[in-house]
């Protein structure tokens, strides 16, 4: 008697990476870098902003880092990469030409092409504003043919001004048709701006809020307090976007790290639509 | 519980026996004797099966080779309880006169530690990735119990019917034989039939079984759930099955089920917990919980994996896959620090999750009742205990126990 298991041609491992080289990179803060990569081989289908990638520093490890370009127009997938941890801070210290893994994309994008013709106000916080900028970049980008032209209002929070991510491309935006409003936690000799939590900004926002719609990215507190206050200021709770972050393994929903309440955000997010749901898994400290 | 189209039909066809020609396949229920049960076994290793089935080990019923009768755990029987797991030989020769050993299915679908792929070491230039590990032989469980078939299931839902399914996971699921025993013994930690997932088998399996033993003598009536459940019954000696063989089968069930000692309540349980996670019931458990894990590596559902890179001068670089528990506080680390740093949290996940959140992200519940995390726990949790005692605390409907009929 035979038993017939066929052995078929086995598809990739979803574990397994795809070899991308560092094509470029640039600093742009004391522990931050911006890394250009190039596919080595196979590239990876087009990601949107708001999605991740999980990168592997080969031999170090893996670890899950958001799309902080618009690959759409044709550039290199660009990931902004604090070091914090062995794996980020390897990634970071990956030199131009060298290797690194790319699984991905993964997860859900801002949708801004569900935005084409309404107002938008992005919020952004430290590190928050690396998968924003492709977002930005896209928003600044829709046509002015639609009269009158959607607006555009970019608010971003910093600890300190050396910490202010793409802070040239950042001003250029508002050459570019954008209000842009910085603030900082911690001043410093020739700060001129507002010192203060971006929440304190909402007020100064010169857009219609009740009409509007937000995206908003950082840290969590930031987020709730941020999405709350959008609320109380008249704005509709389902026009709001929050991107949200557990630890992520996988990518794809099967190694559980990063169950939020019913969601695991790799697979559900991480870009939610805000709601009462959201709020009150937010609410809750150590969920 | 339902298996959904997954396995694939088509999938299961081409790893099933093929009938031996000319031999006719007998028509289920039937029964089988003791050297029935011996060729059924011998069947499935002859059609090329990696047999496995409960054993008796270092004082406890574990997975184990099965290469005839005389491997099973004859006479054996086990006392569990929260905290507590005692095995005792009897001689009234049952082969299956036990409720569940701490080892699941889960062990063989989702490997303790796997490569996911390996890679030659030595710096910069791209190096072949692949997949590192060819098919392996199919495995037949034998003996394995209802509410083992239901967390089978369970997580053919979480790994097999994901957006991005495992292929590791769907390749040793899809050549899975499942041969089931229904529960005669239920243990004092077992409270499958509030989950639904026992003692009884109704689905999901290839065979199942039920042992009798009564005025009429030892025999198994055998039941077949699938097609290549039945092709492996032919050439096997069966008879017909009578109504006192129904009869005994029924009350073999109705003894275990008077025998369940535990209940929950699983009234909008999902609804119960998500309103109570703030409930002083929490600091509580967490008071006695050792956060050890114990509980998430006997679930036969909890699927949580760490996914860790290891270099090594001889190999290079490999991708491993490990266990993981949500109770390691390394768990939720983000950037700088655990989400979930204290034990009331990491617990509260834990049960949250099992019996809440799992609804909304997998479509089933994350129990199946089985009680392996009662008795393999050190300081004897209970589960059902915490869940009554949020129900008799309920923050957010706190109506008193006895008006809600519980």
């Amino acid at each position: 008697m035979v038993l017939a298991v066929e052995a078929g041609p086995r598809t990739r491992h979803p574990l397994t990476p795809l070899l991308y080289r560092l094509a470029g990179k640039r600093r742009e803060t004391e522990d931050t870098v911006t890394l250009t990569l190039e596919p080595a081989g196979e590239p990876i289908p087009l990601a949107r902003p708001g999605q991740f990638n999980m990168l592997t520093a080969l031999g170090v490890g893996e670890v899950a880092i958001s799309i902080s370009n618009d690959p759409a127009v044709g550039e290199p997938l660009e990931h902004t990469v604090r070091a914090v941890g062995a794996v980020s801070r390897a990634l970071c210290q990956t030199a131009p030409g060298q290797v690194v893994g790319v699984r991905g994309p993964f997860g859900t994008a801002w949708g801004v092409r569900e935005l084409l013709h309404s107002d938008v106000l992005v919020v952004a916080g430290g590190i928050g504003l690396a998968p924003l900028r492709g977002a930005v970049r896209a928003l600044l980008e829709r046509s002015p043919a639609h009269r009158p032209r959607p607006q555009l209002a970019v608010v971003v929070g910093a600890r300190t001004p050396e910490q202010l991510l793409f802070e040239e491309e950042v001003l250029n935006w508002q050459h570019s048709g954008a209000h842009v409003l910085l603030t900082v936690d911690t001043a410093r000799p020739g700060w001129a701006g507002p010192v203060g939590v971006v929440t304190d900004l909402l007020g100064q926002v010169p857009l219609d809020l009740t009409r509007s719609s937000a995206l908003v990215c950082g840290p969590e507190i930031m987020i709730r307090f941020t999405a709350r206050a959008l609320v109380r200021q008249g704005m509709r709770p389902e026009a709001i976007r929050i991107s949200l972050e557990r630890n992520m393994q996988c990518g794809v929903g099967l190694c559980g790290h990063c169950q939020l309440g019913p969601w695991l955000i790799c697979r559900d997010g991480p870009v939610f639509t805000y709601g009462e749901r959201v709020e009150s898994i937010l609410g809750v400290r150590e969920r | 519980m339902a298996l959904d189209g997954f396995p694939p039909s088509e999938a299961r066809a081409a790893s099933a026996i093929p009938a031996a020609s000319g031999v006719p396949i007998p028509p289920t229920p039937c029964t089988i004797d003791r050297a029935g049960l011996g060729s059924l076994i011998t069947r499935l290793r002859e059609g090329g099966y990696r047999t496995l089935g409960p054993t008796v080990a270092d004082g406890a019923i574990v997975l184990g080779e099965i290469d005839s009768i005389a491997d099973l755990p004859q006479g054996w029987h086990d006392t569990q309880g929260p905290g507590t797991y005692r095995l005792t030989s009897g001689e009234d020769g049952e082969l299956f006169g036990w409720a569940v050993g701490p080892q699941s299915a889960k062990r063989e679908l989702w490997p303790p530690r796997s490569v996911v792929w390996r890679a030659a070491g030595g710096g910069g230039d791209p190096a072949p990735i692949g997949a590192s590990e060819g098919p392996k032989a199919p495995i037949a469980l034998v003996g394995v119990r209802p509410c083992e078939v239901a967390a089978i299931g369970i997580l053919d839902g979480v790994l097999g019917r994901s957006p991005v399914p495992d292929p590791d996971f769907v390749a040793a699921r899809r050549d899975l034989f499942v041969c089931t025993v229904e529960c005669g013994r239920p243990s004092a930690s077992c409270f499958c039939e509030s989950m639904g997932s026992g003692p009884s088998a109704e689905s999901g399996f290839d065979l199942a079984l039920t042992e009798i033993r009564d005025a009429d003598g030892e025999r198994f009536l055998v039941r077949a759930g699938s097609e290549r459940g039945a092709a492996v019954l032919a050439g096997i000696r069966t008879l017909p099955a009578e109504e006192r063989d129904l009869k005994a089968r029924e009350a073999v069930v109705a003894g275990a089920r008077a025998g369940l000692v535990r209940r929950v309540d699983t009234a909008s349980l999902p609804h119960l917990l998500e309103r109570n996670l703030e409930n002083p019931r929490w600091s509580e458990v967490a008071a006695r919980c050792l956060s050890c894990g114990n509980c998430t590596q006997v679930c036969p559902t909890c699927f949580c994996v760490s996914i860790e890179d290891v270099t090594d001068v001889t190999t290079g670089i490999e991708r491993h896959r490990r266990w993981a528990s949500c109770f390691e506080v390394g768990h939720s680390y983000l950037h700088g620090g655990a989400v979930r740093p204290s034990t009331r949290a990491r617990y509260r996940q834990w049960l949250t999750h099992k019996l809440g959140t799992w609804f909304e992200q997998f479509g089933t519940s994350g129990c199946v009742g089985c009680g392996r995390c009662l008795t393999w726990c050190p300081v004897g949790i209970d589960l059902t205990e915490e869940v009554a005692a949020l129900r008799a605390s309920d923050v957010g409907n706190p109506v008193p126990a006895g008006e809600r009929g519980v």
